[in-house]
């Protein structure tokens, strides 16, 4: 089959690998529909998350139809139509039972490699690094799918791909960013990074009640995108001398509610804080560039929160701890509990509140994937959210 | 970054370390706290290796210096492609061996740093590695320099091993006591008859013991067990339980003419919150090979440490889902590209 594969820093390809095959009972094949480049698969372009092995195959938002099932599989069958979450969750262990399934107990056979980062692992997950399992991943024409009985989401009622497919992350990992806010009736919050996670974030603020949100980025077709879909107010932060000011100038002094970062360890920022954070993650002394984790935490109102959906891998400086404790802030993170999203928010689609195609800007073949993670990379013509069929 | 570290369990070379071990003697708390730990200040061969560390500190500076300031001429010396790549990761190997040096030569207690640096060569001898393997570079110098690390990677791990011994008190060829122990700790959602009944069972063992080859019941409380070792040996031993209390706990040692002497016990306690069983697993073992091979399997106990707790993880894979849960990656022995294999693997 063809898969995009990850060959080194910024460079994916392409090629023909063998098809997947049943290993466990509990397994299916899906053949892929169709798939999307995420922010998450940036990090691994960009070289930021370690134990990438050259030949890994990318990709973890996918959708298509189940073309076997293993023989312990109950409520899948061959033909169904299906979207795969990006956290592989044994739906048995106690933090399954929880419902924090990217916390399965079960799912990595690395566990061991992310105790040494992390000091305890969490779950496995579809073509992101070995320290996540080594899974194969879903930029590719069909993958095996573990615990098909957990994880995949029965689409029946005619949706097409495009309605459905964010499922299987962005859309809920924007909306639990927004639920861990906690919102209460006139509240705001604001959003760093108005990337797809970032404009989903926005778009499940407003649906869980927020009063008003805050959306901030520097790409002004991004900041279209969020007041187009939403009455959300933006910011562009390079046209601003400080974002506190600026925030605490549209909130009364208070600082907004809620603050969540939809920007992740790659952040940008057009001063001097961008030179010393590059230098540092070059010289190996910090990993990932807190800079947005850094503005939401002093922007936050007292005893507010800060909701951190963008992705960390390893260790950060000059957090600070002192505006966080000083000023009781609960922060809230994680990588998102798909399955227990995956449900609702299709339901919520279904009575037409929302329509998540509207973050696609691009749709294109599994085979332009290298220009496709450049172009999205570099946001080149307006670049926000790419759909790749296979 | 083309491939992780190998300590995999996968990976047949350290196999015959892990587990199925041993226990002769009631548990004493960690390893090597033995007899007369004095402190290693005042040793003489203790001052010997600190003089040692510090002549590595020194040595890292320098070189890291050469590597941040002239990377070029670095590269050039080594053999590497002078292209910018090769020198950002020269670069940013120099700050790294200035910042072991200075480590080094600023701790009062050097050993930590050391390892850094035998981490650093580990390294730079995976870089030199693939520079071989790149046909632009000069294959001379490289395999000259190659040589070169390698000799100050043994220097480092004599110097590392030799400080760790002298803090912990050097029990290990004074008192000619080679008992390796690890233990491990892990709760699995099941009660502690169901846990300890699969566990009771050996022939389940192999199962979710990636080393284990075989056990044969020989008698009510002996057994015969067959493990694979480093380089495609096997090791067999027969084993006696010498305690055994239903849903609580049990104790095993191995018998005379075992291959490995080695002993465990593994306990079984509710978990609070009615989240199933607390497993505790404990294995001694004495390595073969005396000194030399204690000191070997010491530098790495952290290996078949890894390599219990990954056992430990499957058994709880096997518990609770039914399955030893397989990646694309872990399927193969070894770090593997995250792609569907060519083989279709005997699971
Ligand atoms: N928690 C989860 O489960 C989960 C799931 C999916 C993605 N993620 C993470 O979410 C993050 C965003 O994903 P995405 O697909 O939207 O990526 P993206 O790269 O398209 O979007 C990131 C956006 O942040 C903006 N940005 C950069 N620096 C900023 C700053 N200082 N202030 C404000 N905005 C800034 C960028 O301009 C960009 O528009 C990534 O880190 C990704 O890994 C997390
Ligand atoms: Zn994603
Ligand atoms: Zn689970």
């Amino acid at each position: 089959m063809r898969a995009n594969c990850w060959e080194g820093k910024q460079k994916v390809r392409v090629e023909d690998v063998p098809d997947p095959k049943i290993l466990n009972d509990r397994d299916a094949i899906v053949r892929v529909t169709s798939t999307a480049i995420c922010g998450s698969d940036l990090h691994l372009y960009n070289g930021f998350i370690p134990s990438m092995v050259k030949g890994d195959i990318l990709g973890h938002e996918f959708m298509g139809e189940v073309m076997e099932v293993g023989k312990g599989v109950k409520k899948l069958k061959v033909g169904d139509r299906v979207v795969v979450p990006f956290t592989i969750s044994c739906g048995a262990c106690w933090m399954c039972k929880q419902e924090l399934y990217s916390l399965c107990e079960n799912s990595n056979p690395n566990a061991w490699m992310a105790e040494k980062m992390f000091g305890h692992s969490p779950a496995g997950i579809y073509g992101y690094s070995h320290l996540t399992g080594g899974y194969a991943g879903g930029q590719s024409e069909f993958v095996r799918v573990p615990f098909a009985d957990v994880g995949p989401l029965k689409i029946e009622n005619g949706f097409t791909d495009e309605q459905v497919l964010f499922l299987s992350d962005i859309f809920p990992t924007g909306y639990m960013g927004a639920e861990m806010c906690d919102i209460k009736p006139g509240d705001v919050i604001a959003v760093w990074g108005c990337g797809p996670v970032g404009q989903f974030a926005i778009a499940s603020a407003f649906l869980l009640g927020a009063e008003r949100v805050i959306a901030i980025d520097r790409f002004p077709a991004r900041l279209r995108m969020a007041e187009r879909n939403t009455k959300a107010e933006t910011i562009n932060y390079e046209e601003v001398d400080s974002i506190l000011d600026t925030l605490k100038e549209m909130t009364g002094g208070r600082g907004p509610d809620a603050c969540i970062d939809a920007v992740g360890l790659e952040a940008h920022s057009p001063g001097l804080q961008h030179t010393y954070d590059r230098a540092k993650q070059m010289m190996r002394m910090e990993t990932d560039r807190p800079i947005a984790l850094r503005q939401a935490i002093m922007a936050c109102r007292n005893g507010g929160t800060v909701s951190v959906i963008g992705a960390y891998g390893g260790f950060i400086d000059k957090f600070p701890i002192g505006s966080l404790m000083q000023r009781s802030i609960t922060i809230r993170t994680g990588q998102c509990h798909v399955q227990r999203y995956m449900k609702p928010l299709l339901a919520r689609i279904e009575n037409g509140e929302i329509d998540p195609t509207f973050v696609i800007t691009h749709r294109l073949s599994l085979e332009d994937a290298p220009e496709a993670y450049d172009m999205f990379l570099h946001k080149e013509d307006e670049c926000t959210k790419v759909v790749l069929r296979p | 970054m083309d491939s992780y570290l190998t300590t995999d369990d996968a990976n047949p070379r350290v196999a015959a370390r892990t587990s199925r071990s041993a226990q002769t003697r009631p548990a004493r708390r960690g390893r090597r706290t033995t007899e007369g730990a004095d402190n290693a200040g005042e040793r003489p061969d203790a001052r010997q290796s600190d003089r040692l560390a510090r002549a590595l500190g020194w040595f890292s500076i320098g070189l890291g210096i050469a590597e941040v300031v002239a990377p070029q001429g670095v590269a050039r010396l080594v053999g590497l492609e002078e292209d910018d790549g090769n020198h950002r990761l020269l670069r940013g190997i120099g700050m790294r061996e200035i910042a072991s040096g200075i480590g080094i030569l600023s701790q009062r207690k050097p050993t930590p740093w050391v390892w850094s640096r035998v981490a650093g060569d580990a390294l730079d001898l995976a870089l030199l590695g693939s520079a071989l393997r790149s046909d632009k570079a000069q294959r001379g110098r490289i395999v000259a320099v190659t040589a070169a690390v390698l000799g100050v990677t043994a220097l480092d791990v004599y110097v590392g091993t030799r400080l760790y011994r002298n803090a912990d008190g050097g029990a290990t060829d004074d008192a000619g006591d080679n008992t390796v122990e690890i233990k491990t700790a892990l709760t699995v959602g099941r009660s502690p008859q169901e846990v300890y009944r699969f566990w009771r069972d050996f022939d389940n063992l192999p199962r979710f013991m990636n080393h284990l080859e075989a056990v044969r019941i020989t008698g009510e409380r002996t057994s015969h067990w067959k493990a694979k070792a480093p380089v495609g040996m096997t090791v067999e031993w027969d084993a006696e339980i010498i305690e055994d209390r239903p849903n609580e706990l049990i104790v095993w040692q191995s018998l005379e003419n075992a291959d490995i002497e080695n002993s465990g016990s593994v306990r079984f306690a509710p978990a609070p919150g009615n989240r199933g069983t607390e497993i505790m697993l404990e294995m001694r073992f004495h390595p073969p090979g005396g000194t030399i091979g204690a000191r070997f399997a010491r530098m790495f106990d952290e290996v078949p440490k890894m390599q219990m707790r990954n056992d430990l993880r499957r058994f709880k894979q096997v518990l609770e889902t039914g399955e030893v849960v397989h990646s694309d990656d872990s399927i193969e022995p070894g770090p593997n590209p995250a792609r569907p294999s060519e083989r279709i693997p005997a699971l």
